[in-house]
């Protein structure tokens, strides 16, 4: 059995490399169940899961679903729309309701940043951070890593481009905070207004893409979501595809061997031009299945699950 | 009861009658009778202070009593009780209540409240604008006669520059003095933390300093331009402590409060304690850089006195999500000890420097009666123990409001008796 010393998984900040890849070579163990005529070992058996999703999500919360399945687990999927949420019921009181019933996991999505840290104070169960608000998304970094590692062979040395949205977004933030621990250097772009202040200190910060992308190995573009424009953060998205968009002209200034990854759902046409989207070098469906296998390691190793291969 | 009350043995510093020194001090009625050494009166209650320092009564011009409308937050009772025990002799009460003290009767009500269940002296300060809507002016002439020392819509700014001036020409045939919420609230959009890498980290919206400073620039202008007294509340930002200082220096009619947990506490706070809600008020805890300038603001006096800004809730309001939290926390109970221990045991300030801030200079900017101990000013006194040692647990306070971020800080220092009018309303228990 391998040991994992983390109750919860708030975020990636809390956690050191040797976490990191205890959880991708788990997870590189576990894919393998996943390709199985039956796609399903014992591992969590009388386990219970709840997947309280206070967030529309249909990939994340489909893939901890999956993930949960497959591990043999029991779950439940709450989503807001059908809860007692719209009653004006408080998170701490729904948390506690379902602890009532004992769960051994409670997975949150959540649009308010800290809102798992804030459920991990008060409930007994272990959380997962299934994404809140813009402060983490750890299970789509470790994704992201197991995935490149996956195409690339290694994380050390390489030279990643997170391009877009940088300001309202969780999974730049725990790739920010996942890429320098296992030794890559990130480049973050994306437009000023969109650029909070204080990551000089952990990444490059650019505002052209060029010069993110220039011999990048990989590029992350990340989702401009369409409901900020309110904001006033840019003048249009087809500037905003003008000047940040991923073309096929832009990606030939990167490495040959680059990959190109988007957490989705995509904006085609507007962060990301289709004929990149869907060309030679975009893993964002390799991501996809990695997820599960992804989850299915964090679910393995926070519930303390014994033989993997029954 | 006795004829009156004689301090005995007591470092008394009183800043307005340029004294420090070891004094007694004969209290007769509600007054102060004679400050002097060694003194001896026959028939009034000996209460030895020796080892004590003996201060005029504090003033804590920024609280937030809730009462009338929100008394499941704190009333008058609780807050002026939760006053005594901290050290304050009197608070100003801001009029963001249920209904807005915006006329004559609320402000009539809240008197008769602080008359009736009010542990110490109570004074309201009415609203700039009708509702706090920011757009009609308040009747001030009513409030001033009902009793209110100040006009505020505290918690929100006065968005409009027009309005402003108006309530900075108007004020002034009253002598009330404009206290503002400085905020632009198209920049600061009610975001719930300091914008800086913290909050880029926490991925929690943040209101940058600038929010502040634009709107106290702004209030500067509008006093040059009427002539009249502004008072900046609750000062948080670097920049803004530059600007009321530039205009001090230009001899404007300016002055300025700020709080115990913007002087002690950064952003770093919100992280430290993992998005609890106790870090929460407005403005925000801000960076280092902006709470070394409040420090040296104190230093020099360009900030006039330490308000608390305190702010009760219900537990329900604080805990929930840190975006969906109340902003806010309290300060009567901490604020005394916490100066002590902080600020004037390593040296930043001296007593007669804190006793400055926390009552003469209180009582002269808003011409409240205290703010001295010579003979024939009300007999308002606070005595402080500088040796004694006191831990910070809300399930201690008089007030209703239990949402402080300095729980459980062990503190060197702290109020050690309330004398309001002549009388001990509120004594430390020894040894208990």
């Amino acid at each position: 059995m391998i040991r994992f010393p983390h109750r919860h998984l708030l975020g990636i900040e809390p956690l050191d490399a040797t976490h990191i890849q205890t959880i991708l070579d788990t997870a590189d163990t576990l894919r393998e169940v996943l390709e199985r005529p039956i796609k399903k070992v014992p591992t969590l058996r009388g386990k219970t899961i709840v997947n309280l999703f206070y967030e529309a999500s249909t990939r994340t919360r489909s893939s901890f679903e999956m993930a949960e399945k497959a591990l043999s687990a029991d779950t439940l999927s709450i989503a807001t729309a059908a809860s007692s949420v719209t009653k004006g019921e408080t998170l701490l009181d729904t948390a506690r309701n379902l602890e009532a019933m004992n769960p051994d996991m409670i997975v949150m999505r959540h649009a308010c940043a800290g809102a798992p840290n804030f459920l991990a104070k008060h409930c007994k169960s272990v959380i997962v951070n299934a994404g809140d608000g813009a402060h983490e998304h750890p299970t789509q970094a470790l994704l992201d890593a197991f995935t490149l590692r996956q195409k690339r062979g290694k994380l050390k040395g390489l030279r990643v481009a997170i391009v877009g949205d940088i300001l309202h977004s969780r999974v730049a933030r725990s790739n920010l905070w996942l890429l320098p621990k296992m030794g890559a250097q990130v480049v973050l772009c994306g437009p000023p207004t969109l650029m909070p202040p204080g990551l000089e200190r952990m990444a490059k910060v650019t505002h052209r893409i060029e010069e993110a992308i220039e011999g990048a190995d990989a590029i992350m573009m990340l989702r401009i979501q369409l409901e900020r424009m309110g904001g006033g953060f840019f003048p249009s998205l087809r500037e905003y595809h003008l000047r940040f968009g991923l073309t096929v002209e832009r990606l030939a200034r990167a490495k040959k061997e680059v990959v190109v990854m988007h957490p989705g759902p995509l904006n085609r046409g507007v962060e990301i031009a289709s004929e990149v989207a869907d060309g030679p070098a975009s893993v964002i469906l390799d991501q996809v299945t990695n997820g599960v296998a992804v989850r299915m390691a964090v679910l393995y190793l926070l519930l303390g699950g014994g033989e993997v291969t029954a | 009861m006795s004829e009156g009350l004689l301090l005995k043995g007591g470092r008394v510093i009183d800043p307005a009658q340029g004294l420090d020194a070891t004094r007694d001090v004969l209290i007769k009625g509600n007054r102060v009778a004679e400050v002097g050494a060694r003194l001896s009166v026959r028939g009034v209650e000996v209460v030895d202070v020796g080892g004590q320092i003996v201060c005029p009564g504090f003033i804590d011009t920024h609280v937030h009593l809730r009462e009338p409308g929100f008394e499941q937050k704190e009333t008058v009772a609780s807050g002026t009780r939760a006053a005594a025990a901290g050290g304050f002799t009197a608070v100003c009460a801001m009029p963001n209540t249920a209904p807005v003290n915006d006329s004559a009767s609320t402000t009539r009500f809240i008197l008769e409240q602080a008359e009736a269940e009010g542990v110490v002296r109570v004074y309201p300060i009415g609203a700039i604008t009708k509702g706090l809507r920011g757009e009609e002016l308040a009747e001030y002439g009513d409030l001033r006669e009902a009793g209110c020392v100040a006009v505020s819509d505290d918690g929100q700014p006065v968005a409009a520059a027009r309005v402003m001036r108006r309530a900075l020409e108007y004020a002034q045939a009253f002598g009330l003095t404009v206290i503002d919420h400085c905020e632009e609230p198209t920049l600061s959009e009610k975001a719930p933390m300091h914008e800086g890498a913290i909050s880029t980290l926490m991925g929690l919206r943040g209101q940058p300093a600038a929010a502040e400073a634009i709107m106290v620039e702004r209030d500067i202008q509008l006093a040059e331009l009427t002539g009249a007294r502004l008072h900046v509340a609750h000062v948080s930002a670097q920049a803004s402590v530059d600007a009321i200082r530039r205009a001090k220096a230009r001899g404007l009619r300016v002055t300025a409060e700020a709080t115990p947990h913007h002087l002690l506490l950064t952003d770093q706070a919100v992280k430290d304690s993992d998005y609890d809600t106790s870090t929460k008020m407005n403005p925000p805890l801000r960076s280092e850089t902006d709470r070394l300038a409040l420090i040296d603001g104190l230093r020099d006096g360009t900030i006039d006195n330490v308000a608390t800004d305190h702010a009760p809730h219900t537990i329900d309001d604080k805990r929930v999500e840190y975006d969906h939290a109340a902003f806010g926390i309290v300060g009567l109970e901490t604020a005394v000890a916490l100066m002590l221990d902080r600020l004037v045991r390593p040296g930043i300030i001296d007593l007669p420097r804190l006793v400055a801030l926390l009552s003469t200079n209180p009582a002269r900017l808003f011409g409240l009666p205290g703010g001295t101990l010579a003979p024939g000013a009300p007999a308002d006194v606070t005595v402080l123990d500088l040796d004694a040692n006191i831990k910070v647990d809300p399930a201690r306070f008089a007030s209703k409001g239990r949402s402080t971020p300095f729980v459980g800080w062990s503190l060197r220092g702290a109020a050690a008796m309330t004398i309001v009018g002549g009388t001990v309303v509120w004594r430390h228990s020894r040894g208990k």
